[in-house]
């Protein structure tokens, strides 16, 4: 894995800033908040995408359906959440069909798939934070993560982190 | 000085400028980068958002039919 970019010529204070919250974890909702986020990053932007309840299916380790998960319900909901490959879109989903048919489009028509979206926004130095109290919930610990996210965050540290820039729901 | 080619003429936002940007980050200073590109979203963006990320841009060739050449010094 490539090392996070450093912005160029950025003085300190003057860094322009796009806060992410991913909700939803559905594919084309993650597709819009990497494409923004990836983006953002490659002219400069500081990013921090915050993820959150079923956005959390973006960062996991397993990126399938998986017993991820303390305890039997965890695991239960863990499996049926899945990971980033496993993400329903969030109209006629058709029962799962529909994202590999979006997968297969991007491809054919050479937009970068979401798989690749999260790669560059890895490249690119996007600060990636997980929900503590989602993370509680659904019996979910750093460890069943990317190794890229950088830190288990609560609302208030979010609110830091994001103060000065813009934020997004999605 | 070395040049590296980029081609991103089969590419979309945000993929050209991202693409750009990693291969320029991988440059040495003074080296030069040659970016193949199209018109549209990746001539209008690509060339600015290089400039404004205090790259050179040297030059920018038309070369054929929609496709151009950009030359990004880092």
């Amino acid at each position: 894995m490539e090392t996070a970019l450093n912005t160029l010529n950025i003085q300190p204070g003057t860094q322009k800033k796009l806060s992410l919250i991913s909700f939803s974890g559905d594919f084309d909702k993650l597709v819009a908040a990497f494409t923004l986020g990836t983006g953002a990053a490659s002219v400069g932007y500081e990013v921090n995408i915050f993820f959150t309840f079923w956005g959390l299916d973006a960062i996991k380790k397993k990126q399938g359906r998986a017993l991820v998960g303390k305890g039997f319900l965890g695991n239960i909901f863990g499996f049926f959440m899945g990971g980033l490959r496993s993400a329903p879109v969030s109209r006629l989903n058709f029962m799962g069909a529909s994202p590999q048919i979006f997968r297969y489009l991007m491809r054919k028509k050479n937009v970068a798939t979401l798989e690749e979206l999260v790669e560059a926004a890895k490249v690119l130095g996007v600060n990636l934070y997980a929900c503590e109290m989602a993370m509680h919930i659904l019996g979910l610990e750093k460890k069943d993560f990317i190794h890229e996210v950088k830190e288990v965050l609560g609302v208030v540290k979010f609110l830091e982190i994001s103060e000065g820039g813009r934020t997004l729901f999605i | 000085m070395p040049t590296v080619k980029l081609d991103i003429t089969l590419e979309h936002c945000p993929m050209t400028f991202v693409k750009t940007k990693i291969a320029l980050s991988k440059l040495n200073e003074g080296d030069i980068l040659e970016v193949l590109l199209i018109e549209g979203e990746p001539l209008d963006n690509v060339p600015k958002s290089a400039n404004e990320q205090g790259y050179k841009v040297l030059e920018i060739v038309h070369l054929d039919g929609q496709i151009h050449r950009v030359m990004i010094q880092k």
